[in-house]
């Protein structure tokens, strides 16, 4: 394949991988920080106790959590027609994207909220703090580093998710891999997209542990 | 002096807080059986005074003083806190009372996110307060803990007793009334203790804030309480002026908590040898605690004297309980009856406490 033939299509699959990871990532977010914050403290004796409610969100959790994604990418066809218009294109592949990233922030951000010291809540409250500024001013503040390194894992997975939805005309990195360099049998093709990838995923976590890293202060830095 | 069990008399305006048969049960559901950690407490703080709670860990304190800001509900009985009723509170109510009374915790508790400053102004911008009413607040604090060049460093730049300065000024940010203590000197090194429990001193008497604190040390009860409670297994077995329960601890409790910390101490080898009752030949240990006139006599003579020629000393300290003197001396004599008896009378006219340690060859 000639070079800039080659480098237009890398550059088109890049931009369509980074537009999906980065709706997916942001929608994914913004819905499964929510739920993570609840599954963190709805428990029995928690801030906001529903342990009813937080089984069945935390069994919900689990049940997509364990779909394999290109299953979960053909199962909510309808849906992501009903969403989109339509169940072939970039587009249409962000709706499984979005869906498998809303368990997994989810949990990762659960677990960063519960690393956090259950004496930091008990003096919040002995301060008279209400249980949403508990939330917002202790929580989340103390868990900042961690819940910033479960976005750049959710990042980094949903690069790795995003090669599937080729399945579906999604489009990207890994949907040009597999068409030129294993069925057309272009390894050339196939070196440049992984050399990509490497080089996209390296970047998302180097940015991730920077930012971790600016965030937290319990390491003494002298 | 009086050795009477009976709560130190309440101000003209009562008591800061007083527990009412306040019993606190745990678990009980489910068939399993309730745990009981506080079994019928009664017990006032009086208004102003550094009162100390101690125990050993499990006996109920980090619970008992939990009722106190409503962080825990009584099961039972009531806690009353300058005249509110904590278990009558909603959680509105609750919010407002925990302004008004500080806590400060054993493992400090402080946000690792925030500089020393932000965390003292955290209950400040909980209570909704502004910047600037903040910073006009913070900055005397700070300055009072002894922390005026380090307000902008991190926790984990810290030391120990640093933190617990930063703990300290955060607490007294709402300008409460009562200061909660949950074993606050517990993870520090004793010179470090010694400087957080000066500074506690320090604030209750500058500030005239009534303190009630919970530890396991009697170093810390004997340093800057001057009322004390011993709590065993849920109860309150013992309580009065720190002076009083220390120099003549009735209770098993108080006795084998006293026996670590206060005045002279027997080297170990001949604690573990010590037999209940005496074989022939043995001799009597026993602990004379001498304070307020007996301190002024010349003891060791008229023991001589007395008892005989015989009595050996084993150990004796000079030490202070609440910034009151006494002086403790263990000392040994034949366990014979007639020497024994010597030693009664002897003891008896002097009116000398006195404890028998047991007895060994």
């Amino acid at each position: 394949m000639a070079p800039d033939m080659l480098f237009s299509l890398l550059w088109k699959a890049l931009l369509q991988t980074v537009h999906m990871v980065a709706v997916a990532g942001v929608i994914g977010s913004l819905i499964g920080l929510p739920i993570g914050i609840f599954l963190a403290t709805s428990g029995r004796g928690e801030l906001f106790p529903a342990p009813t409610v937080n089984k069945i969100v935390g069994a919900i959790v689990n049940a997509t959590r364990s779909t394999p994604f290109i299953i979960l990418v053909v199962a909510i066809i309808p849906f992501t027609r009903l969403v989109t218009g339509t169940s072939i294109g970039t587009a249409a592949a962000i709706v499984p994207l979005t869906i498998a990233t809303i368990p997994f922030v989810a949990r990762l951000a659960e677990s960063a909220i519960r690393e956090v010291d259950k004496g930091l809540i008990e003096a919040a409250r002995a301060m008279g703090a209400t249980p949403l500024q508990i939330v917002f001013k202790v929580l989340l503040a103390e868990a900042k580093p961690g819940l910033t390194l479960a976005l750049t894992l959710t990042l980094v997975s949903l690069v790795g998710y995003s090669a599937m939805v080729g399945a579906v005309g999604g489009g990207g990195l890994g949907d040009l891999g597999i068409r030129y360099g294993y069925q057309r049998f272009m390894p050339e093709v196939m070196f440049a997209v992984v050399v990509v990838l490497i080089v996209l995923v390296q970047a998302i976590q180097t940015s991730g542990d920077m930012l971790a890293r600016r965030f937290d202060k319990k390491a003494r830095k002298n | 002096m009086s050795h009477e069990n009976s709560a130190p008399a309440a101000g003209p305006t009562g008591a800061m807080v007083a527990f009412e048969n306040a019993t606190k049960r745990f678990g009980g559901t489910k068939g399993e059986p309730a745990f009981t950690a506080l079994d019928g407490v009664d017990l006032t703080v009086p208004r102003g005074a550094i009162t100390g709670i101690i125990g050993r860990s499990g006996a109920g304190k980090s619970t008992l003083i939990r009722l106190v800001n409503g962080l825990e509900k009584a099961s039972s009985g009531r806690v009353v806190v300058d005249g509110v009723e904590v278990g009558a509170l909603g959680e509105t109510g609750l919010r407002d009372l925990r302004r008004q009374v500080g806590m400060i915790f054993q493992h400090f508790n402080l946000l690792s996110s925030r500089t020393a400053f932000d965390n003292i102004a955290l209950p400040l911008e909980i209570a909704g307060m502004d910047r600037k009413a903040i910073r006009d607040r913070v900055a005397p604090l700070v300055d009072l803990v002894g922390l005026g060049d380090k307000a902008g460093r991190y926790p984990a730049e810290l030391s120990g007793g640093q933190k617990q300065r930063i703990g300290i000024a955060r607490a007294l940010a709402t300008e409460p009334k009562l200061l909660l203590s949950d074993e606050a000197t517990s993870a520090l090194d004793p010179e470090t203790t010694q400087s957080i429990l000066k500074l506690l001193k320090d604030i209750n008497r500058d500030l005239g804030l009534t303190v009630l604190l919970i530890t396991h040390e009697m170093e810390v009860v004997k340093t800057i309480a001057s009322q004390v409670a011993v709590i065993d297994k849920g109860k309150i077995v013992e309580n009065g002026r720190t002076f009083d329960v220390f120099t003549a601890p009735k209770h098993e409790t108080t006795q084998s908590l006293l026996a670590v910390a206060i005045g002279a101490k027997l080297p170990e080898w001949i604690r573990t040898d010590l037999k209940p009752v005496p074989a022939p030949g043995d001799r009597a240990l026993v602990r004379l605690v001498f304070f307020g006139e007996t301190a002024f006599q010349p003891l060791t003579a008229r023991l001589v004297a007395e008892i005989g020629p015989d009595v050996n000393i084993l150990a004796g300290a000079i030490d202070e309980i609440a910034g009151e003197p006494f002086g403790s001396l263990v000392v040994s004599y034949a366990a014979d009856p007639q020497t024994l008896e010597r030693a009664r009378s002897f003891f008896q006219q002097t009116r000398l406490t006195t404890e028998v340690l047991g007895y060994g060859a």
